[in-house]
């Protein structure tokens, strides 16, 4: 099967972008936004932090401390715009490398390595900070976003819920119900697809031959391809389509136009199934330098605020290491805690059996 | 005292959750102007409106993702599958997503989902309409599964299950939806607990432990097998998970004979789970092995034969005999 270039998934984006590679502000009829230098230089220390917390979980997977960590290195611009664009009444739904929303939903880094240390399967009160939990199982957590968005409905809230999930997810079933459960029920919902342009190993046209946001149309609501290393464009992008839902006006596809510069986990190899010269190509669209080109250029920040950001982030990282050796390990019986609210005899059962087992050996 | 039939009580049930929380959310499809294809929720969209009876699209997954949603945002979904062979669209997010996220948020989040199958054969369907899947799920901890058998219980459980802040798994006797019995729908004080299971009649020589669409059937064997002089006791489970096993091992233990019944097919059944715990703890009183009488290890076979495949009141007595031949 041949696919001309115009039409294939790979076609080139019709892009909303504020903030060219190069640094350079650019305009944009209906997507564009109002930032002061203290913004900008905000969202530009949120950038290098959240890296610097991926990369020393990186470190740390690598040195055994971790059993596993997926990277969201490349993908700090889309998480970093979209998260700073929701307010506090408004629920995000994560996949598992959304490290970068959690960031903007105040979520403390060390409590995302517990579900990667094995210590638990997730370790923060999703109602305390409006962020789900992390969701493994590709897609399901669209259809839990758009339940949440029919609450909201129902509440007569003014509030909004975004869904993150990646290119490959598009193809699951849930995914598409989803999208028709918030068509159908004209739910306060954003979808944010992160299009990294890898599902592991396989390439964006393993799942689609249009582009992404186009799928939106058939089901019967706005989709929008944003340049997802661009922070600018994904905070204007995501905050227009959030305040859509949040004033009646419906569901909104978002597909941020990104790529996943690192592996997929600390597992995974890419060597075997992309080439090199991809990622170098990419590396000059780098989301965070972007932001300091233009911070340079249009001499908002001088490079004592630069070396103030990274000495942060390297305490940052400092911090989350020595936090992440201290995290206790779950004591045997907690395997029973918490798999139902109200009284089980048979979990209990087993939990003393268990414990008078575990007793034996002491003796 | 009321006469109700089994489908009008568990309306009945639902509507009394709904007049009490104003939470609780009925979603599925065909289950507002239409009142369901079984008629359970008939009348409920007319009296609560559309935001709390949810006319759902035709998918499954979709029923119960968006139900853990809504939980999630503090709402009580009870979602219906129209039929047995049409939950496992949905099994994945009942068995990955229901089930598990409670525990994966260390106890941050409940779920008190409510899922309601019709299950069970003997009304001449086509294929997918007449399945057990019961034991698929007794399998996924995290999950209560309940099955209830007569009006009574029906009016009640499903009230205990909308109430629980666990997510239950709701198994209805579809041919059982049209029998009918007296339900006490003034007072509270003679329920049991929603886990418990009942001696449904008392006897001495063997046990026949059953639920759902069974109990009846069981209950007609025993009358039949007092003409053999034999005194069955028959016990309605109720609860598949939990289980309430002091009952069943009193039971087992008094009689020393015990024959499980369910339609669902006998290999990895419900039933095997009982032979084991009831072996486990009741081996020195047992005069003979626990025996099954359930479906064949075989698809649920076209309606003209399901006759031959659902065990009856002979099917029943065959197993009691085979278990006093030892």
């Amino acid at each position: 099967m041949t696919m001309d270039a115009s039409s294939g998934a790979g076609a080139p984006p019709e892009l909303v972008q504020l903030l060219t590679p190069e640094g350079e502000r650019v305009e944009h009829p209906d997507y564009d936004i109002d930032l002061t230098p203290e913004e900008i230089r905000s969202l530009y220390r949120d950038l290098v932090l959240v890296r610097r917390v991926d990369l020393e979980a990186v470190a740390l997977q690598r040195q055994g401390e971790l059993g596993i960590w997926a990277s969201l290195l490349g993908q700090e611009a889309a998480q970093i715009g979209s998260g700073r664009a929701l307010t506090d009444a408004d629920m995000a739904f994560p996949t598992y490398r959304e490290h970068g929303v959690a960031w903007c939903r105040d979520v403390d880094p060390v409590k995302l390595l517990g579900l990667f240390r094995g210590v638990n399967h997730g370790g923060w009160d999703p109602k305390e900070h409006n962020f789900h939990l992390y969701t493994i199982v590709i897609g399901s957590q669209t259809l839990h976003a758009v339940g949440y968005a029919m609450g909201i409905q129902r509440d007569d809230a003014s509030a909004a819920t975004i869904v993150y999930f990646g290119d490959g997810a598009t193809s699951q079933g849930d995914v598409n119900e989803s999208f028709i459960w918030a068509s159908v029920f004209n739910a306060p919902i954003v979808f944010f697809c992160q299009n990294n342009q890898w599902a592991i190993s396989e390439p964006l046209e393993k799942q689609t031959r249009i582009p992404l946001y186009r799928r939106a149309s058939g089901f019967g609501f706005p989709g929008i391809r944003v340049d997802g290393n661009d922070v600018f464009a994904c905070l204007a992008v995501t905050r227009k389509a959030l305040e859509a839902a949040r004033t009646g006006q419906g569901p909104t596809l978002i597909e941020a136009y990104t790529y996943r510069m690192g592996a997929h986990t600390t597992t995974d190899d890419p060597t075997r199934y992309r080439v090199a010269s991809e990622l170098e190509a990419w590396k000059l669209k780098d989301p965070i330098e972007r932001v300091k080109a233009y911070l340079f250029r249009n001499e908002q920040a001088d490079q004592a605020f630069f070396d103030a950001i990274d000495a942060e982030a390297d305490q940052l990282g400092a911090d989350l290491r020595r936090r992440c050796l201290a995290m206790p390990d779950p004591e045997p019986l907690d395997i029973f805690d918490h798999v139902y609210r109200e009284p089980h005899p048979l979990i209990d059962r087993e939990r003393a059996e268990f414990a008078a087992y575990l007793e034996g050996f002491e003796k | 005292m009321t006469i109700l039939s089994l489908s009008k009580a568990l309306n009945e049930g639902m509507r009394k959750a709904m007049e009490d929380d104003p939470k609780v959310l009925i979603m599925g499809e065909d289950v507002g102007k239409l009142g369901g294809v079984f008629r359970v929720t008939d009348g409920l969209q007319k009296d609560f409106g559309e935001d709390r009876v949810i006319d759902t699209p035709l998918a499954e997954s979709g029923i119960i993702g968006t139900a853990i949603g809504l939980a999630l945002r503090g709402y009580r979904p009870v979602c219906e599958i129209q039929f047995d062979g049409f939950v496992f669209p949905a099994a994945d997010q009942i068995i990955t997503q229901l089930a598990k996220m409670p525990m994966r948020s260390l106890g941050a989040i409940k779920l008190p989902v409510v899922v309601r199958i019709p299950c069970g054969g003997g009304i001449g369907a086509v294929e997918h309409h007449s399945e057990s899947p019961e034991a698929y799920f007794t399998h996924t901890a995290g999950l209560r599964v309940v099955a209830c058998s007569n009006p009574a219980d029906a009016y009640t459980m499903i009230q205990q299950a909308i109430r629980s802040d666990d997510p239950v798994l709701f198994f209805e006797p579809k041919r059982r939806y049209w029998e009918k019995a007296d339900v006490d729908t003034t007072a509270t004080d003679w329920w049991p607990p929603l886990h418990a299971a009942k001696v449904v009649r008392p006897g001495a020589d063997a046990t026949l432990l059953a639920y759902g669409p069974m109990v009846k059937t069981c209950l007609e064997a025993a009358t039949a097998a007092e003409d053999d002089g034999r005194s069955l006791e028959v016990i309605d489970l109720r609860s598949l998970n939990p289980l309430d096993e002091p009952v069943v091992m009193e039971s087992a233990r008094r009689t020393g004979r015990v024959v499980v019944v369910h339609e669902a097919p006998v290999n990895s059944g419900f039933g095997a789970e009982l032979a084991a715990r009831i072996t486990e703890q009741c081996f020195y009183h047992l005069e003979s092995p626990v025996l099954r009488a359930g479906g064949f290890s075989t698809p649920y076979p076209p309606s003209k034969l399901e006759e031959h495949y659902l065990p009856d009141l002979d099917r029943v007595l065959d197993a009691v005999d085979r278990a006093f031949g030892y």
